[in-house]
């Protein structure tokens, strides 16, 4: 009968222009709304808000579904609704200040935003970090990694339907917590990691709490690919859907697992070495279906993967000083500051100025997060706080690709491809 | 400074100046990237020119400065990498304060969509030819643009308009 535009059902009650704007984003003309379709008389086209807040949308992530029955015929994507201004507040602190914010970025992993910020800084200043710390970094990091995994796996299965799951995960999740807090302090936002070192070495108690962890952790694993690999619901639901096609994985700016399981082996660990990770052996599994099932397969190879780097790691880690001994560079150690003056000085300064790097200097230094490539983009201008500082982050890249790989899947597999996808909007809004 | 270039790098400046010597303004190195500053008006050509000889087929961010009080106040910077060398190479345009309008490289790389609409949320860049073109954090209905230098740190009161009434309960 009479066709109307979805912008005419629409009655905002605030942000009236951005909710118009969404709509009208959607329109285009197979979203033109009849009032009664004559080939549509179940009046099966709708549009669909999924989100902001709801478990499975990972938290505040709003989804504009345009339906035609079950099928998802157009997306839009909504985000902004935990935006923190977080590079507004980084220009207006030192850099050291700015270290906890870090954590409340991907606080799934925060120990690797800790890493990167602190390297950027650090090639920023030229300072020069000690090799026991470097290889403290690189165990850190790379139980972060697991714990991001461990946490996608548990909510991506229960998205799937299999409850019990999500309790095994975190339970390892927790052995990793009570590991952070013998070595930092904290459970969950360590800051552990500091310009010119890390804040403190490893305890006998955390080394055989790691050593341990890396020696169960294996057999865990074993077990759910047991449950899952063969598991016929599980594969049902993740085979063949959301997939990204290895020619697009580029071009959409895939990043981390999500264009490993695309096809391409971009790891920054291989491709720009930081910390030692040349001095380690590992492989970057890869994928060519670029779907769900693809995407399970690579992080759960990652996770074998960290566990050997940190075997290894452990080798070659050599006794010494865990930060940088130029107290112009980094804090000292509070020994120093409770009995000496000098020490008292030179705390008072970094906390007051903080390291000044170079002015007009630029550095962009880009790590690998579980979630993918997270890169810092500084400018200096000489003084104790960035000029610019830009967060290249995974998740926001990631979202885009739901994005595109959404239209023309089921409505059912939405919650799963968000899932798989494993975007966290603590790091996608800053 | 002596530019320390490797192959692919030292092929892009000197298949940059050779076609696009015009467009060319300066080639810096900081902290071992390579930054190619560059006219605003050619970009999507040079863009394209160094995704198609160069490889340089990885988009990896869109970022905006604020050179707040310089001539030519705001700063685009491309961010993208060779796969095969694994060289990473940033671009970069400044843009005039009045009517800051650039060409949108969407067409090349489709990743340059949320990049592109990041920028235009925090600078008030606009980028001409954007497919879909509005906001991505703050609401369509918000007037200002944070990253800018003037805005204040504690935000501007009243600015997001907040739902007038108490949510229906049911």
């Amino acid at each position: 009968m009479k066709p109307t535009d979805i912008n005419s059902k629409v009655k905002p009650l605030f942000f009236k222009e951005h909710q118009r704007g969404i709509y009208k984003s959607l329109e285009d003309k197979h979203t033109t709304i009849e009032e009664i379709d004559s080939e549509d008389p179940l009046n099966s086209k709708m549009i669909l808000n999924m989100g902001p807040q709801h478990p499975a949308t990972h938290g505040v992530l709003r989804l504009i579904l345009q339906l035609r029955g079950e099928l998802i015929e157009k997306t839009k994507i909504d985000i902004g609704y935990l935006h923190r201004g977080v590079e507004k507040i980084a220009e207006n602190k030192t850099y050291q200040e700015f270290m906890p914010y870090t954590d409340r970025m991907d606080y799934l992993s925060p120990y690797s935003n800790n890493v990167a910020l602190c390297l950027a800084v650090e090639k920023l200043a030229e300072v020069e970090v000690p090799e026991r710390a470097q290889y403290i970094r690189m165990i850190c990091s790379e139980l972060a990694r697991i714990s991001s995994h461990l946490l996608w796996l548990g909510t991506m299965v229960m998205d799937a339907g299999a409850i019990s799951f999500f309790i095994w995960t975190f339970r390892e999740r927790e052995k990793i917590y009570d590991i952070f807090d013998e070595v930092a302090g904290h459970r969950f936002t360590v800051s552990h990691s500091r310009i010119g070192g890390v804040a403190n070495d490893f305890t006998d108690d955390a080394v055989a709490r790691i050593k341990e962890f890396v020696e169960t952790f294996p057999q865990e694993l074993k077990d759910w690919h047991g449950l899952l690999d063969r598991n016929r619901i599980f594969i049902d639901r993740n085979k063949d859907v959301g997939i990204v096609k290895t020619e697009d994985a580029l071009d959409i700016g895939a990043t981390g697992p999500v264009l490993r399981a695309a096809g391409y082996a971009v790891d920054q660990r291989i491709i720009t070495p930081y910390l030692r990770y040349d001095k380690v052996d590992f492989e970057i599994p890869t994928r060519l279906e670029g779907d769900n099932l693809a995407r399970y397969f690579v992080r759960m190879e990652e996770m074998a993967e960290s566990i050997k780097i940190i075997e290894q790691c452990f080798d070659k880690m050599p006794k010494g000083p865990i930060r940088t001994n130029n107290a112009k560079q980094a804090y000292p150690s509070k020994d120093e500051v409770y009995y000496s003056m000098e020490g008292m000085i030179h705390d008072f300064m970094m906390t007051d100025t903080g390291i000044c790097p170079p002015a007009g200097k630029e550095v962009y230094h880009a790590v690998e997060s579980p979630k993918g490539e997270l890169g810092y983009f500084i400018q200096s201008d000489g003084t104790g706080h960035p000029w610019r500082l830009k967060i290249n982050a995974p998740s926001f890249r990631n979202l885009q690709v739901l994005e595109n790989i959404l239209d023309g899947e089921m409505v059912a597999d939405t919650v799963v491809i968000i899932g798989g996808i494993d975007p966290v909007m603590g790091e996608a809004d800053k | 400074m002596s530019l320390e270039l490797n192959d692919t790098l030292q092929g892009v400046v000197d298949g940059l100046s050779s076609n696009y010597s015009e467009d060319l303004i300066e080639v810096y190195q900081s902290c071992d990237h390579t930054y190619i500053r560059t006219e605003a008006e050619n970009i999507v050509e040079l863009c394209k020119y160094l995704k198609e000889k160069h490889h340089f087929i990885f988009l990896c961010d869109i970022l905006g400065t604020d050179r707040y009080t310089s001539d030519e106040r705001f700063e685009v910077i491309y961010n993208m990498m060779n796969l095969r060398s694994r060289d990473r190479l940033f671009i970069k345009i400044r843009v005039e304060e009045e009517n800051p309008v650039v060409k949108t490289v969407t067409p090349i790389w489709k990743a340059a969509g949320w990049y592109e609409r990041e920028v235009y949320d925090m600078f008030g860049i606009r980028f001409e030819g954007h497919p879909d073109h509005r906001r991505i954090f703050m609401p369509e209905d918000y007037e200002y643009f944070p990253l800018r230098k003037e805005f204040p740190l504690l935000g501007i009161p009243g600015s997001i308009e907040l739902p007038n009434t108490t949510p229906d309960t049911e």
